[in-house]
């Protein structure tokens, strides 16, 4: 039936287009529309002409094979060609014809079936419907060759973006002063084993052994430094920290003395009166304290209950109260004439009875009566305090210093002291009831004050281990920083005082710099081969100075100048004073020293014997004075004879002319060696020396005075001390003795990004 | 009588064992030292005589290739390693430390062209004039094994060069185009062609490890992406380029061997004219390779001489050069940054240190502190005419040295007559062009 019904449209849209058979572009869009419309009314109709249709269809078929058999009925039979008809032939799920037709295919046509199908988002369909009415046609795609440039040049920035990542790493290189090869090397210092030894076993019994009881005391295994804890420890420690919990600590520890020393003393008291006003002082304060502690407290007085259950059993177990010690059998002997000693058994009995005793509280009754002894001795070894066993804890957790708990040596002691209390107090419980914890004094709750401090503390520590520990991190780097700065500073400021004067250290790096970039070689058909070949190499064309060095001064300033040397030639007298009166000695035969004449008389017999013959003294002062006449400006005397006047033999020219002519030079500056008579500084330019001067101001340098503070700043380690020598020879770049030097990896890049990344959020 | 006495105390003069250094007390107050730079500078100047006394870069040869030598290749794991490849096919590993080769092999019929170890080090491949790519282990083969290859390629035409990826299991090839291969297929997995048909090298990036270089016949260089389905740029410059190498520590530079005597470091990003170029050669140069640290490279050339050039110098820095050997055709730097090793034409591997006056083997920390310090000195003085003369001064051939003059005096001739033309004509229509722009003819997107 769809069959049929398509077919009816595809020909009313013949219709229409035959209708029309020239049109326009533009008139063609309203057809489109009314074709659009009438299929729509189309398709609201197929279902209620289904009925009609088939009938209709029917019809045809029948026309059909009437058409076929009229055929075949005249003339001879012709052969009946096999058609195939195939389905896509008559009809299309578009509703275009496919066999073409005069009729163009439009975009409606292909569009047609979206608005019947829910599945397009509506928001398509509206950009289809949009597109329908633009008139613009779609430029052609572009030719092959262009679009491969396109592509070559999106894919080129691409890579080109890429590579710039790059960039930071290569210059911050390139800025180092020191580069080490290779990159990735390992750290240096201590290592885990793990790392150094991979799938390494503990299989002596002595390396087992040792491994059981590093892990039962909870030591670091394989790092062998520090624990995680106890690095961790260490950066959180601050240093106002560290002082405060220092001072803690010793206060604790000077309490603790006093008090050992205390119960020392009072445990050599020999007297039992004393010990037994003492114990009975502290039973009453026990028994005082109990009730309260019933009500506060009830787990430390089941302790204590506990305790005097243990006693009772003891005594129970013991004669110690009984009749058949010898201390009561001479008392039972004594008994019957003696009113004290009657008294004195009574009372032991008396003990005894309480001892044995069987205490009935409420809090007793929820532990069993028939309790094993054993259990009962696990229960001693509970009566430990709390306290010392965290101690213990602690100790191996972390380092106990750090974690502001006591020593190992006053947490050991303490242990030690509480054991001996204990059996001190058993003893003593034996005697009269007495309860293993001595009384609470003054230092002690002090103690133990502390101690749940510090417990506190720790507990804190531990909650915060995992969220606070990069921060404490990033401050420990910062005073790390810190740290460094501070040295650097020093560094500075010692480096400073050393070399006075001499500000080298920026110039240094530009040294370094100027020297990447080089003149070509002086490539020549000389070999050297030994030192004396070297000097034997051409010398270098002495490149002749655009100016003479600086100590020419434009005339300008040569007033200011002359003040200045006047000055400072005032100051060299000043301190050369005695050395002109050395001079004189040699003139003056001077015998003055009679203490040690040898002395003296060798060295002035050993000069006069060397200069026997000739006066150096005399001839260097006469050396002086011809350089100081050469230097000296010259009259020059221009007159000539004749000229103006008559002239021959024996007649002058005129004295007038003769002032006139003769010309006066201007005075040369005041020569250096003015006021230095044993010194001649001769200013001339002496070619032999230039051999071996800077010409040409090397090309990192800006001025003269750079360089020259550059060249004047010396290496040596007779001049500086050894932390600058090192760091001013520090090599360039530093590789390691048959290493591989893989090219950069990714990773670097990475690393370089989040030090850079650190750096920002520190600052 | 009261008698005074010198009191010392020997801790402050007495070692305490004779293994440790003298104790040498001394006082830093410059007023003390007044001639502390000339004594430096005296110094400075033995340092640099003995430098150059001691200067003696060559090490070994390795000879016992019949023919020249084509190809080197570094193992990426082991230092001592090294293969050549010659022009008869034959294929050597040789170990260094004893200067002997160790493996022979008649990997190919022809040139052997390019050789590469893959970046494990196990195996390694050959490519060569019979169109083909093998794949060798790096095992000799156990006692009666035949020496064959894991796998071999046959190719449609000459292969001219090959690389390695530094961590995939990837290579390249060049020849009429530019190929990349899996090593687990037999047929190239991207193709590159562009207008060209021959290619003398190809070479990957170390760094960015999926991009490369090629130099075609063309006068060209040409960029790769491996991701990519075309080609990046190419420059084209005014003679042809035989070789390029990347520098490993830094991106985006790569030096280029010209064959107008000249090379020519460039910045990826901007081909349009060389960061530097470095001169100094008087023939065609036919390979270069980056030192491991990037700031120095080494350059083989058809004058017989290789030089080493700091990477941002247009001078070489060294120039070394035997009697007996002949074109350089190969040159690579050791990865430990301490040696460079050059195969050529008359059969021989020649082993050089790449520091030409440098003391080899472990040094203890003294010498080492004193070499740094008159390494300090040496470029403290550096510019004094005395010591600049003396560090400066190289024996050459006196072939090199005549054709060096030549071609300088060619060069200012040349200069002259420019400088003539630009002062003769009307002022701007000679415009002057830079030594950089002068080799570059153009870019191609």
């Amino acid at each position: 039936m769809a069959k049929v019904s398509k077919k009816k449209s595809i020909k009313k849209k013949l219709k229409v287009s035959c209708g029309v058979p020239v049109v326009s572009e533009g008139h063609q869009q309203p057809v489109y529309e009314e074709e659009e419309e009438e299929q729509g009314g189309m398709d609201r109709a197929e279902e209620e002409t289904m009925s009609g249709e088939e009938d209709e269809g029917e019809d045809e078929r029948k026309r059909q094979k009437l058409l076929e058999a009229i055929r075949s009925l005249g003339g001879k039979r012709k052969k009946a060609l096999g058609e195939r008809s195939e389905a896509a032939g008559h009809m299309s799920e578009f509703s275009v014809n496919p066999d073409g037709g005069p009729a163009k295919v439009q975009l409606s046509d292909l569009i047609g079936s979206l608005e019947k199908t829910s599945a397009v988002p509506a928001k398509s369909r509206k950009q289809l419907k949009n597109l329908q009415h633009s008139e613009k046609t779609i430029e052609s795609p572009l030719s092959k060759q262009e679009t491969e440039r396109i592509q070559r040049d999106m894919a080129f920035q691409k890579a080109a973006s890429e590579v710039s990542r790059w960039d930071g790493f290569i210059t911050q290189n390139q800025r180092a002063e020191q580069l080490r090869f290779p990159l990735n090397r390992d750290r240096a210092g201590p290592k885990p084993v793990e790392k150094l030894v991979v799938g390494w076993k503990a299989r002596t019994p002595l390396e087992q052994e040792i491994f059981a009881l590093l892990s039962a005391n909870k030591q670091p295994l394989t790092d062998p430094v520090l624990t995680p804890a106890e690095e961790a420890s260490v950066k959180a420690m601050s240093l106002e920290e560290a002082k405060i919990r220092r001072a803690e600590l010793q206060k604790a520890r000077a309490l603790q003395s006093y008090y050992e020393a205390k119960a020392r003393r009072e445990r050599k008291i020999k007297s039992k009166k004393y010990h037994k006003v003492q114990n009975k002082a502290k039973r009453k304060d026990f028994l005082k304290h109990f009730d309260e502690m019933v009500k506060l407290n009830p787990a430390v007085a089941l302790e204590e209950l506990n305790k005097m259950e243990l006693a009772r059993m003891q005594e129970r177990m013991s004669l110690k109260h009984q009749n058949s010690s010898k201390w009561a059998k001479s008392k039972a002997i004594m008994a019957k004439y003696d009113e004290e000693a009657r008294k004195a058994m009574q009372q032991q009995l008396e003990m005894n009875k309480e001892l044995t005793q069987k205490l009935i509280t409420p809090l007793n009754n929820n532990n069993d009566d028939d309790d094993d002894e054993e259990e009962e001795e696990e229960e001693a070894g509970d009566l430990l305090p709390d306290f010392a066993n965290d101690a213990v804890d602690g100790r191996d957790a972390s380092n106990p210093w750090m974690k502001g708990k006591l020593t190992a040596e006053p947490a050991q002691q303490q242990q030690q002291q509480l054991s001996d209390t204990l059996t001190e107090a058993a003893q003593a419980v034996c005697e009269e009831e007495e309860e293993c914890q001595a009384g609470e004094t003054e230092e002690e709750a002090l103690l133990r004050e502390f101690n749940s401090r510090r417990k506190l503390h720790q507990a804190q520590e531990s909650d915060a281990a995992g969220g606070v520990l990069p921060e404490v991190v990033m401050e420990d780097a910062a005073v790390e920083s810190e740290a460094s700065d501070s040295d650097d500073s020093c560094y500075v400021v010692e480096s400073a005082s050393i070399s006075t004067g001499r500000e080298n250290v920026p110039r240094e790096t530009k040294a370094a710099d100027c020297s990447e970039r080089s003149a070509p070689l002086e490539e020549t058909l000389m070999r050297i081969r030994t030192v004396e070949d070297v000097e034997l190499l051409p010398p270098e064309p002495p490149a002749e100075p655009s100016q003479p060095p600086a100590t020419e001064a434009p005339p300008s300033e040569e007033k200011h100048i002359r003040k200045r040397k006047k000055k400072k030639g005032i100051e060299l007298k000043e301190v050369l004073t005695k050395e002109t009166k050395l001079i004189k000695v040699p003139f003056t035969p001077t015998v003055t020293d009679s203490e040690d004449p040898e002395a003296k008389m060798d060295q002035r017999g050993l000069i006069k014997e060397a200069f026997a013959g000739d006066d150096v003294i005399s001839d260097f002062l006469k050396d002086k004075r011809r350089k100081e006449d050469e230097g000296k400006p010259k009259v020059i005397d221009l007159t000539l004879p004749g000229w103006g006047d008559w002239g021959g033999v024996g007649l002058k020219p005129p004295k007038r002319k003769r002032r006139r002519f003769r010309v006066k030079s201007a005075p040369p500056p005041p020569r250096k060696d003015q006021h230095l008579p044993s010194v001649i500084i001769s200013e001339k330019r002496n070619a032999s020396v230039s051999l071996h001067q800077v010409h040409v101001l090397p090309f990192p340098f800006e001025n003269h005075a750079q360089f020259e503070s550059c060249i004047r700043s010396p290496l040596g380690r007779a001049w500086n001390t050894e932390r600058t020598v090192k760091k001013l020879t520090k090599p360039r770049v530093v590789t390691q003795l048959g290493a591989i030097i893989d090219p950069v990896a990714e990773e670097e890049l990475l690393k370089n990004n989040n030090k850079k990344v650190v750096a920002r959020e520190s600052s | 009588m009261k008698v005074k006495v010198l009191s010392r105390n020997p801790d402050d003069y007495v070692r305490e064992t004779k293994h440790d250094i003298q104790r040498v007390p001394r006082n830093y107050d410059p007023s003390l030292h007044p001639f502390e730079v000339s004594r430096e500078y005296t110094r400075a100047l033995n340092a640099t005589k003995l430098e150059r006394v001691f200067a003696k870069p060559f090490l070994a040869s390795l000879d016992g290739h019949r023919d020249g030598v084509n190809c080197l290749a570094k193992h990426p794991q082991s230092l001592s390693t090294l293969l050549s490849g010659s022009c008869d096919g034959e294929v050597k590993v040789w170990n260094l430390t004893k200067h002997e080769c160790v493996r022979t092999l008649q990997a190919h019929e022809g040139f052997v062209r390019g050789m590469v170890v893959r970046h494990c080090g196990t195996s390694f491949f050959t490519i060569g004039d019979d169109k083909t790519i093998k794949h060798w282990k790096m095992e000799a083969p156990g006692y009666g094994e035949e020496e064959e290859p894991l796998n071999t390629i046959l190719g449609k035409a000459v292969f001219t060069g090959l690389d390695h990826h530094q961590k995939n299991a990837v290579f390249a090839t060049c020849g009429h185009q530019v190929d990349i291969w899996d090593e687990q297929r037999s047929t190239p997995i991207r193709s590159f062609t562009w207008g060209v048909d021959s290619f003398s090298s190809v070479r990957f990036n170390p760094v960015e490890t999926e991009l490369l270089g090629s130099c075609a016949s063309d006068r060209s260089i040409v960029l790769y992406d491996m991701r990519e389905s075309t080609p990046l740029k190419k420059v084209i410059m005014t003679m042809r380029t035989n070789t390029i190498s990347w520098n490993p520590m830094e991106a985006y530079y790569f030096t280029c061997a010209n064959e107008d005597y000249n090379l020519y470091t460039y910045d990826m990003r901007h081909l349009e004219n060389p960061v530097k170029v470095h001169v100094d050669h008087v023939s065609a140069v036919l390979d270069v390779d980056y030192s491991p640290t990037g700031r120095e490279f080494v350059s083989a050339s058809f004058d017989k001489t290789i030089r080493i050039f700091p990477k941002d110098s247009a001078n070489s820095r060294e120039v070394y050069h035997t009697k007996r050997m002949q074109h350089v055709i190969c040159v690579k730097w050791s990865a430990d940054n301490k040696y460079v090793l050059s195969g050529s034409d008359e059969m021989n591997i020649r082993l050089w240190k790449a520091n030409a006056a440098e003391k080899l083997g472990v040094l203890s920390p003294r010498e080492k502190q004193a070499i740094h310090y008159s390494q300090k000195l040496k470029e403290k003085f550096q510019h004094h005419p005395q010591i600049k003369r003396i560090a400066r001064h190289r024996h050459l051939p006196k072939v090199i040295y005549h054709q060096k003059n030549e071609l300088k005096v060619m060069k200012e001739a040349r200069r002259r007559k420019e400088r003539n033309v630009r002062k003769h004509s009307k002022p701007g229509s000679v415009p002057v062009v830079s030594e950089k722009e002068k080799h570059v003819v153009s870019v191609v997107k």
